[in-house]
């Protein structure tokens, strides 16, 4: 049975509550919305990537605590990392938030495991999702993104664009 | 105990006996993450009694065969309980005749029937439906369809802060070019209770139709189709305590019959040749195919069973929780009720300051608490209302006191939580 006392654990509590990197960036090299229509939420994700190496990010919006402590903790985990170190880390995160590894397999996910526990949540997992795919949408400069739909990365591989 | 729990113990102990009603109900008696099931996503579906589950095994166990065709036993057996199912649905509502009477896969269904029977027939380039503000998905996207394909125009029922539809406005969007009405009779998402009986005189005063869209109201009043006037009123069987995949449309007879037919096939027509078909008369003309047999046969049983224990009574009961949660969420700082029409049905849509609806749908299960978070398929709601999303609790006839003190200490510890 699914831990869901896991899930709403102090780190993921303490990331919605105080947010790192909330904001905007003027003039970003990379940015992107993603919208999950099924609840409303919404959020920007900004960029700035300086010879492939990612010197700064932020993201913004309104969101459920899982998603807003899933890019929290994306911003942290990625800023000062190269953009293929992010992507990797946008691969594992998917896969496990969706249950096709287990947190033990991604080898790059750290304290991001506190996560995993959304994979017996079905209808948890996108909230969880949104700012990773939020993410690779900016990388791949798709300006505006959905869980939903053609662009809905349970079922479309992302990355590939 | 408060007041109100007080006097429910006193005044009903035996003309509403809640225990017995539970009773029926073998899926109340689960346990959800090791904790009692409190079942209160009624408004999305509600729970099937023995009764009902019984009622479907006896059919198909021993009166299965496919209807209106073999002259075996089994045929004439099938055949007659279904119509006798009809039947039952024609007495719930108070139907004039029995063949007003159409069964349909749910309410969704029966909107896109009169969409495609009524309105690609009646409705043209210029004219204008009325829906409101309120409406739930199934009773807008047929009608921007029609309207997109006839050059139609939609036009709209504001509400008020409350959640209550401004009659003034509605009446002045009534002009020469208005052809149809559709309202829902009680609002999913909010609870509200539309007074569409007024609604529906003052369309008829201009000569037009209105359908009714009672999904929320059938299962929690006494629904009476003549008294209301209406021309439509459609609803769902597992909203009332019936499986899936079944629903009725009522319709005017006279109307039903100007209609032009919805889906082709089988059962529809009187005759078939590649010259010239004829088709069947009304209730058959809409119900091509198979249906969903069983389905319609355990719809009678539910309604048998919601009559028994009688609809008056059922919505006295379900006020009493709404009344009791309504006092006890207002006196609960951070939480605030989204909807507070002066009538409503047995649904409370809330907000927690500070928590987002899933956030508090995943905590509340892990309490063993089932409640719809989201927009409700009602966003144009939510856009008024400017909440992106709501939780809501609805209630049914075999919901308890207790599981209203469950629901408020379970949005408690989630406060908690959060804080």
């Amino acid at each position: 049975m699914a831990d869901y006392k896991s899930l709403y654990q102090e780190v993921i509590l303490d990331h919605n509550k105080k947010p790192r990197n909330y904001g905007t960036i003027e003039n970003p090299s990379h940015h992107a919305v993603g919208h999950n229509p099924l609840c409303g939420d919404h959020i920007t994700v900004d960029v700035v990537v300086d010879e492939g190496r990612i010197n700064n990010i932020a993201f913004q919006g309104e969101s459920c605590a899982i998603c807003k402590a899933s890019a929290s903790m994306m911003t942290t985990s990625v800023k000062g990392k190269t953009r293929e170190e992010a992507e990797t880390l946008i691969q594992e995160f998917l896969a496990m938030a969706t249950g096709k590894l287990s947190h033990e397999n991604c080898p790059h996910i750290g304290r991001l495991a506190v996560f995993a526990g959304v994979s017996d949540l079905p209808t948890r997992v996108k909230c969880a999702i949104l700012p990773w795919h939020t993410l690779n949408g900016a990388f791949n400069a798709v300006a505006t993104t959905s869980t939903e739909a053609e662009e809905d990365p349970m079922h479309a591989p992302i990355g590939d664009a | 105990m408060s007041v109100i729990q007080t006097a429910l113990k006193i005044r009903s102990p035996s003309a509403f006996d809640v225990e017995r009603i539970r009773a029926d109900f073998p899926i109340l008696k689960l346990t959800v993450n090791d904790k009692p099931l409190v079942y209160l996503d009624n408004a999305a579906s509600s729970q099937m009694p023995q009764q009902v589950i019984d009622r479907l095994v006896r059919y198909q166990t021993t009166q299965h065969a496919n209807i209106n065709r073999a002259v075996h036993q089994l045929s004439e057996v099938a055949t007659s309980e279904f119509e006798e199912s009809r039947r039952k649905l024609q007495h719930f509502i108070n139907a004039n005749e029995e063949r007003e009477v159409i069964f349909t896969s749910g309410t969704t269904d029966a909107i896109n029937l009169v969409m495609h029977g009524y309105g690609r027939k009646f409705i043209g380039a210029g004219d204008e439906i009325i829906l409101t503000t309120l409406e739930h998905h199934s009773n807008i996207v047929p009608w921007q369809m029609l309207a997109e394909e006839k050059g139609a125009k939609i036009r709209v029922v504001p509400i008020n802060d409350a959640g209550e539809l401004l009659i003034d406005e509605y009446e002045k969007l009534f002009n020469e070019r208005t052809k149809f009405v559709g309202v829902m009779h009680v609002s999913n998402a909010l609870g509200t209770i539309n007074p569409v009986k007024e609604m529906i005189a003052f369309a008829h005063a201009r000569g037009v139709p209105v359908l009714v869209d009672g999904a929320q109201a059938a299962p929690h009043m006494k629904v009476d189709v003549r008294d209301l006037d209406c021309d439509f009123y459609a609803f769902s069987g597992h909203k009332l305590c019936g499986p899936t995949g079944i629903g009725i449309l009522y319709g005017r007879a006279a109307l039903l019959e100007s209609m032009q037919p919805f889906k082709g096939g089988g059962d529809m027509i009187l005759s078939v040749t590649f010259e010239k078909t004829l088709y069947n008369t009304i209730p058959h003309k809409f119900e091509a195919g198979t249906p969903p047999i069983a389905a319609a046969i355990g719809l009678g049983a539910a309604v048998d069973y919601l009559s028994e224990i009688g609809m008056d009574a059922i919505a006295a009961h379900e006020l009493v929780l709404l009344e009791y949660a309504t006092e006890q969420i207002n006196a609960m700082p951070g939480v605030r009720i989204i909807g507070t029409a002066e009538h409503k049905a047995a649904v409370l849509s809330f907000a927690v300051d500070g928590v987002h609806p899933h956030d508090i749908g995943t905590l509340l299960n892990q309490e063993g608490i089932a409640v719809r978070t989201g927009h409700h398929c009602a966003q144009p709601v939510m856009q008024r209302l400017q909440v992106p999303a709501t939780s809501r609790a609805s209630f049914a006839f075999y919901n308890t006191m207790d599981e209203v003190d469950a629901l408020i200490a379970g949005i408690r510890t989630v406060q908690k939580i959060f804080t």
